[in-house]
């Protein structure tokens, strides 16, 4: 059982991917992407799920539509995206210029025992992100890379997805809030201002 | 007969919906035409029904309503999503055209259409009917204001009978829309 190749630690990738978010719309998946986006810092902007599994790219989507001053970045893990492989489809056809995709790949089902996901075994997400219609889909797995994509991650037209090859951790569990009223009502009161709370 | 989806077009714009989620069935067809026509709407088509639930949570975080489109056979792709809604205090409007009910040709559709209502009912989303054309627009005008007012999950059912059952022969000819 081989690790990925890669030497990028995925509680610093994100830190980098959220310094000094502004006005940044955050997604998560569930499990290790929501732990450390909280461990980065948690935000009114950000929404993590802590289930929905194969949710998070069709719900980023729905707020990159609503919301195209904006931009939107999910954050979600291989396992995650690999439940809703479909969406990546989806998102092919609308093409929000405002969204941007990153899959925390370790290669592993982090939550329930760290058992081998299929990217362990060769499948290509980037790949499929490019044949669903992403002008921008790439694999990161060093340092340099990841210098090159932050710019098209934050700030270029896409939709973009990024696969980032993280190393297999064992790391403290940073939480969110847990409950999804608060979640959601937060998120709308910091995007739209509390006058929008119904 | 009127049109259904004239009336459920209606409604929809009376209510202020945006984000037109769907996945194609025959029965739906002039409403999601009418709706991808509509400069104020974004019609989007989902691989899955599933899709739409989570889709539709993003646009109303993003300050949008949205409507789900979906044959009664969608129902159970979405059963692990209706979460979502309930956790969140979101609301989930969706319009869910029947198959399985009197007249169907396809004993495929049978199992999955005979238990949609009640799989919506145990997931937590309210169950209204459509049984005529006429009534389209009330119904689908109350179920509206129930999501978005109350934010709650709200299905509205639009029976075979609304739609137009088809058959066999019409399935054959084309004149059905999809052959499934």
């Amino acid at each position: 059982m081989s690790a990925p190749v890669t030497v990028l630690r995925r509680r610093e990738v994100v830190a980098r991917l959220l310094e000094d978010r502004g006005g940044l719309l955050v997604v998560t998946g569930l499990g290790q992407p929501a732990w450390d986006c909280t461990a980065a810092g948690d935000h009114g902007l950000t929404f993590p799920l802590w289930g929905s599994m194969g949710g998070a790219v069709p719900l980023g989507l729905g707020l990159a539509l609503a919301q195209p001053e904006r931009r939107v970045l999910v954050i979600t893990g291989d396992g995650e995206m690999l439940m809703g492989l479909g969406a990546l489809a989806t998102v092919g056809v609308q093409r929000p210029a405002n969204l941007a995709v990153v899959v925390l790949d370790n290669e592993r089902y982090g939550e329930t025992g760290m058992q081998r996901s299929h990217t362990a075994s060769g499948v290509d997400l980037a790949a499929v992100a490019a044949a669903a219609g992403f002008p921008t889909a790439a694999t990161v797995a060093d340092e340099t890379a990841l210098l090159a994509a932050l710019p098209a991650i934050r700030s270029a037209p896409g939709p973009s997805l990024h696969v980032i090859k993280v190393l297999i951790e064992d790391l403290p569990l940073v939480m969110p809030p847990k409950d999804g009223e608060v979640l959601s009502a937060r998120f709308r009161d910091a995007l739209l201002g509390v006058d929008a709370g119904s | 007969m009127a049109d259904w989806s004239e009336g459920a077009f209606a409604a929809l714009r009376r209510h202020d919906v945006r984000q037109v989620a769907y996945v194609p069935d025959a029965g739906l067809t002039g409403l999601i035409e009418r709706c991808a026509a509509e400069p104020a709407m974004t019609a989007v088509v989902l691989t899955t029904e599933e899709e739409g639930v989570a889709l539709l949570t993003g646009a109303w975080l993003g300050g949008q309503r949205g409507v789900l489109l979906m044959q009664s056979s969608g129902v159970g792709n979405c059963v692990n999503l209706f979460g979502l809604p309930r956790l969140c205090g979101t609301p989930l409007l969706t319009l869910v055209t029947m198959r399985g009910e009197t007249g169907e040709f396809n004993p495929w559709q049978v199992p999955m259409g005979r238990n949609s209502q009640a799989v919506l009912e145990l997931c937590g989303v309210e169950v209204s009917r459509v049984e005529a054309a006429d009534r389209a627009e009330a119904v689908i005008d109350a179920a509206a204001g129930r999501a978005f007012g109350a934010r709650r999950p709200v299905a509205v059912l639009i029976s075979q009978a609304t739609i137009g059952v088809k058959t066999f022969e019409a399935a054959r000819d084309g004149a059905g829309g999809t052959a499934s």
